[in-house]
């Protein structure tokens, strides 16, 4: 090798003639073959013949080695293009190399691993390979990346030659053992252990050799490895971990030996060793059977114990219980599964036994203190199967009730019914109750008794377990007699509807809602009634406040039940009585009244979008009722326009909405277009005739001009939460007309909340309309009306409204059209008199809106909006906001705050740093919600990327402290929380700034807020520490 | 049944503790959102360090983590408070005053002084300085308990120990955030 310019063309002839000269003639015909193929890569370069030559002869073991790396890199790039006959030389060869000079022997391995990747090995070839160098080279004296040649070696050995392999015997399991016997290197191991691995898997034969198998490997346990920092490799402890763990629970024939480790892991004091040891027998149990585990099972019942029973006071070690629990698990399951012979004893009944032994009395103990982790013990053993469930429960469940009754106190008693409520749990895993073996079944009567004591104690809590109880027991399927079933509707009834605490209340009408698929006769015909008596019961003597939270609760509770569809026929007409009853009253405040029907009936639509039929019977009842009653309302309402419905007001009119909405939403194509075809007529021409009691004294004309019609024209927003919420290929009739007079609507309307439910209207539908000519021209139109609009005039605001939800309509489904939008929006940034009303606007934008435009009303949403609007628009944010007067410049700093509030603060932690100076200059804007949006924004950056933020650390400081005393609590808050973050920096920056910050932030320790407190104290503390020892 | 297993061999001093159920996190009332209406500091506000480290090996840990442990988060006056027949009210706003009590499980806690220091600093950075602070052992539960108290008033003394980077390491590891 004179020059560096020919290496693969020397190191072939060096290769082959040095081959050649070994092994006689083989060579010259290796060379003939592997030219070709090399002048294909080295083309052009000058070839040199014999210089190798000499190489591979040199007596300094050093060039020899030199020689024979050059070939060994060239065999690596070729090997695939190699012959049977070449490979046969170069193995002959390579093999005979093994017993060269030790500074050799790592060229050679390499060379051995790209033959060992040839697919044209002749057989025997790879045994013969592997016997050379379990007896010619001492692996573990070699170098880490040598040693992890070796593993390559065998590994692909193994993948391509396994029968040859196994011809091997216990021969080459022995040999491994030797190979890797001492290893030490994490990235070795990991290939070892899955060698190992495959030994066992793959069935090869472990002879007489499986201790010393066990012992090359679990000398390892528990893997205790913290990989350096900055480590290149990645490889983490978990890694190892898992890996070992797959080779030490890959065979039973390891259980003698492992066990006995286990256990004595398991008394270890350290965590993770323990946890190991616990995940490594729960892996095991999977494949162990009663023979493995006999020997073993006192020592590891004990050991497992040991842990819950003696240290649940620490709460360091809840993972350790945890753990612990699922190996009892683990080991009763495997016990249960294994097949008895007649001559055995029933492993598992005396593992239970001892079990019940230990546990037991601890559930009677007075002092309650080891109650828990008992129980945790025998519910993970009972839960392992249906045998040891029975095993236990018969033993456990007759003693709790018996303890319940003997323990008066309710608190006592609440333990003693979550442990049985525990046990109750596990019986839902199978199913139903078997009728001649479960125990359960004859407890019936202690067990309904105990639980009905409870939901009758004056205590909250225990009533709360009570109902949790019930829930259980209601789900197993043939448990509750039909007596037993109506005495828990009338508990659940009296809970729901007159027991004080809210908590109980609800979870009551929770539990009602759970048991009612179940059980919907019973509920149909005996709840629904009794909450229909109560609503309509007119009670002398109370007072109008009782009375109403009555109501409020049996709203509550029918929504809650109407879970199955012969549930909702009943509960549906109920609520649409009461509304209607509410509307007629005269009684001051039967607003919120409406409002309350109307978040049943919300809950109740969400409930029955699951099931088509439902939806549709719902659907067509709700719907035209509403409408109904909305026309008739508001056609009163034009007669005599001082009489002033509550059923037309805002807020009741906004609650009507999510009704309709999720009414809609979920209806076929179908009945869609066939609901559609009866409303949007009704709107356009006043068509009431499928609503019901169609009476009216006058025209319905929402969208005529007519001063007396205002009333008219708030019901659009019904016309909204319909037409808005349809699946995207309804086509709606008339629709260029309807957008047309929604756009006249929004634009000329001077009450504002028509104006906006017009635009969002209009916008929702723009949002879905196909593309096309069609869209186009509507929205010329748009653009049209809205810029004289907004130039000048008395209904800017209504312009400007329709602009934001036009561009949010089209910013959503990425319309050319919406960046034009956006840039006029920009504009208005800079506008004295609509700029603040135009940066409030963005929050618009950013927001998921709650009624339209969002997925769950079908609406057109791309998933990177967000980032693409804040890639398009930051920079010309930025720009307006140098460019703009000192007036107007907070409505910039507001708009990029409302953008950034809304963006996931990953995205934000890559892209802040290019808005660093413009965040820093909001800091000091007066406008509360611009200092909350930055400093939120602040926080995770100085968290994420403190060695930029070093560099403003004098104005940070400042101004987090300024902020400390800001007159909004939110802001405080937030302050404090930069203040904190602020500790991530690196403390040689911040220690110039201790004395001052420390001093600062006593002032908001005694902040007349509890929650700015609380933040103060955090904070302060983090700064005492910085610097300091012990930190 | 309920004692040292077979693998750890040094017997427990303080085996079977007597165990508070914890408080849990504070809701947050409407109330507390409020921006106008101030809210009063209360007991609950002070929340009570970590256990200190103890020097021997993880048995005595653990024998240390159960006798005097204040889990962080942990209202302090539930499990400081002095006998349960005198209900006291540890923090007094308008007095500006805080009287915390704490009760080594065991008499011979070698940590009594080490945990009535952390208390102390911990209130010192928690609280407003207009409060007048005072830690003491409750009454009867602690063999040398008028020394510890003595120290722990002694103002000069604390300031002292607080110069002494050891204590002040191990104090600071008490108070430390993070686990």
């Amino acid at each position: 090798m004179r020059t560096a310019g020919g290496p693969a063309a020397a190191a072939l002839g060096a290769g082959c003639h040095g081959g050649g000269r070994g092994r006689g003639r083989g060579g010259g015909c290796g060379a003939r073959h592997l030219r070709p193929g090399l002048r294909g890569r080295a083309a052009g370069r000058p070839r040199r013949g014999g210089g190798g030559r000499s190489c591979l002869e040199n007596t300094d073991p050093r060039t020899r080695g030199r020689g024979i790396q050059l070939l060994s890199q060239v065999l690596l790039q070729c090997y695939s293009l190699l012959q049977e006959k070449e490979v046969l030389h170069l193995v002959l060869f390579y093999e005979n190399r093994l017993q060269d000079h030790h500074l050799v022997i790592p060229s050679v391995l390499q060379g051995l691993r790209a033959l060992s990747m040839c697919e044209v090995l002749s057989p025997g070839l790879a045994v013969s390979v592997l016997k050379a160098i379990f007896q010619e080279v001492h692996v573990q004296s070699l170098l880490q990346l040598d040693r992890h040649t070796v593993y390559s070696i065998i590994t692909n050995f193994m993948g391509t030659r396994e029968e040859e392999l196994k011809g091997l015997g216990a021969d080459f399991t022995f040999g491994f053992i030797q190979v890797m016997d001492g290893e030490k290197d994490p990235r070795n191991l990991l290939v070892a252990f899955q060698i190992v691995h495959d030994l066992i898997t793959k069935n090869y034969a472990l002879g007489p050799f499986v201790e010393e198998l066990f012992e090359v490997t679990s000398c390892y346990f528990p893997i205790d490895f913290t990989p350096p920092p900055n480590d290149p490799h990645g490889i983490q402890r978990e890694d190892l971990i898992l890996s070992l763990r797959a080779v030490l629970a890959s065979t039973p024939q390891f259980a003698e030996f492992l066990l006995p480790l286990l256990i004595e892991k398991m008394d270890s004091d350290l965590q993770s060793a323990k946890l190991d040891s616990l995940q490594t027998l729960t892996a095991c149990c999977a494949i162990y059977g009663q023979k493995e585990l006999q020997e073993f099972l006192p020592s590891l019942w004990s050991s497992l114990r040991r842990e819950p029973l003696l240290q649940v006071f620490q709460t360091a070690s809840e993972k350790v219980e945890a753990e612990c629990l699922a190996a009892l698990h683990a080991l009763s399951a495997c016990l249960s599964c294994s097949v008895l012979s007649s001559d055995t004893e029933d492993l598992l009944d005396s593992f239970l036994s001892s079990i019940l032994q230990d546990c037991r009395h601890h559930l009677c103990e007075p002092d309650m203190k080891l109650v828990w982790p008992s129980a945790k013990l025998l519910q993970a053993a009972a839960g392992a199967s249906l045998r040891t469930y029975h095993r236990v429960t018969s033993s456990v469940l007759p003693l709790l009730l018996e303890q319940y009754t003997k323990h008066p106190q309710s608190s006592q008693r609440r333990t003693i019914l979550e442990m049985l409520l525990g046990f109750l749990e596990l019986q839902q895993k199978w199913g139903h109750v078997e009728e001649d073996e479960s125990t359960l079944l004859s407890l019936r009567a202690p067990v309904c008794s105990v639980v009905f004591s409870a939901l009758t104690d004056p205590s909250v809590q225990l009533q709360l377990v009570g109902i949790r109880a019930l829930t259980v027991l209601g789900s197993l399927q043939g448990f509750l007699s039909p007596s037993d079933l109506e005495l828990v509707v009338d508990h659940l009834i009296r809970l729901a509807l007159h027991e004080e605490d809210s908590q109980s209340s609800k979870a009551a009408m929770e539990a009602a809602g759970s048991l009612a698929p179940n059980y919907p006769k019973v509920f149909s015909g005996r709840m629904v009634p009794r909450l229909e008596e109560e609503l309509q019961s007119e009670r002398e003597g109370e007072s109008p406040r009782d009375h109403r939270s009555l109501r409020q609760r049996c709203l509550q509770a029918l929504a809650a039940v109407s879970i199955h569809t012969s549930i909702v026929r009943e509960t549906v007409p109920v609520l649409l009585q009461h509304l209607r009853k509410v509307q007629k009253g005269s009684e001051a405040g039967n607003a919120q009244d409406m409002v309350s029907v109307c978040q049943s009936l919300h809950r109740v639509a969400l409930q029955c979008q699951r099931d088509a039929e439902g939806c549709w019977y719902y659907h067509q009842t709700v719907v035209p009722c509403l409408l109904a009653m909305a026309v008739q309302a508001a056609m009163q309402e034009s007669a005599h326009p001082l009489l002033g419905k509550a059923l037309l007001k805002e807020e009741v009119l906004a609650a009507m909405v999510p009704v309709i909405s999720a009414a809609t939403t979920h209806l076929s194509p179908e009945l869609a277009a066939q609901s559609v075809s009866h409303v949007v007529p009704l709107f356009l021409e006043g068509e009431v005739s499928f609503l019901p009691q169609n009476s009216f004294p006058c025209s319905f004309q929402p969208f005529e001009d007519g001063e007396c019609l205002e009333a008219q024209r708030r019901l659009v927003v019904l016309l909204m939460a319909f037409v808005c919420s349809l699946p995207r290929d309804v086509a709606i009739p008339q629709q260029e007309r309807l957008l047309r007079e929604l756009l006249a609507l929004s634009c000329s309307c001077n009450c504002p909340f028509t104006a906006t439910t017009a635009a969002k209207c209009f916008a929702g539908l723009v949002n879905k309309h196909p593309a096309g000519q069609q869209l186009d021209e509507i929205l010329q139109l748009a653009v049209n009306r809205m810029e004289p609009g907004l130039a000048e005039g008395p209904r800017r605001t209504q312009a400007l409204t329709l602009l934001l939800w036009v561009t949010k309509a089209l910013v959503l489904r990425y319309h050319p059209l919406s960046s034009w939008l956006t840039d006029k929006l920009l504009g208005l940034l800079g506008d004295t008199e609509l700029g603040p009303a135009a940066a409030d606007g963005f929050s618009l934008l950013m927001a998921e809106s709650p009624d339209v435009l969002h997925k769950g009303c079908h609406a057109d949403v791309r998933i990177m909006f967000r980032q693409r609007f804040f890639t398009d628009n930051i920079p010309k944010l930025v720009q307006g906001f140098h460019g703009a007067g000192p007036d107007v410049k907070a409505n910039y700093l507001k708009g990029l705050s409302h953008v950034l509030n809304h963006l996931p603060k990953p995205v934000l932690v890559t892209e802040l740093p290019t808005l660093l100076s413009l965040l820093l200059e909001a800091l000091s804007c007066s406008d509360r919600v611009v200092q909350l949006s930055t400093l939120g924004c602040l926080q995770p950056l100085l968290l994420e990327a403190p060695q930029i933020m070093s560099l403003h650390v004098d104005t940070l400081v400042t101004k987090f402290l300024s902020l400390t005393s800001s007159p909004t609590m939110a802001v405080r808050i937030a302050a404090l929380r930069c203040a904190h973050a602020l500790t991530s920096l690196p403390t040689t920056v911040l220690l110039p700034y201790k004395a001052r910050v420390i001093r600062a932030l006593a002032k908001p320790l005694d902040d007349k807020k509890r929650l700015v407190r609380k933040e103060a104290v955090a904070a302060r503390g983090e700064w005492f520490l910085l610097g300091s020892p012990g930190r | 049944m309920v004692g040292p297993g077979p693998g750890g061999g040094a017997a427990l001093e303080n085996a079977n503790p007597l165990i508070y159920r914890r408080s849990g996190e504070r809701p947050v009332t409407a109330r507390e959102e409020d921006d106008e209406l101030p809210d009063s500091i209360d007991d609950r506000e002070i929340f009570g360090p970590r256990a200190p480290p103890h020097p021997g090996g993880a048995e005595c840990r653990r024998a240390s983590a159960s006798e005097s442990e204040v889990p962080a988060g942990t209202c302090l006056s539930s499990r400081l408070r002095g006998g349960r027949d005198r209900p006291c009210r540890p923090v007094n706003d308008a007095e500006s005053t805080v009287a915390v009590e704490f009760t080594p499980t065991i008499p011979h806690c070698s940590m009594a002084t080490l945990i009535g220091l952390s208390i102390k600093v911990k209130l010192i950075r928690s609280l407003p300085e207009r409060f007048k602070l005072d830690v003491h052992i409750t009454p009867g539960t602690h063999a040398s308990e008028h020394a510890v108290n003595k120290q722990l008033a002694d103002k000069e003394r604390v300031a002292a120990a607080l110069e002494n980077s050891h204590l002040l390491e191990v104090v600071n590891q008490c108070l430390s955030a993070r686990s």
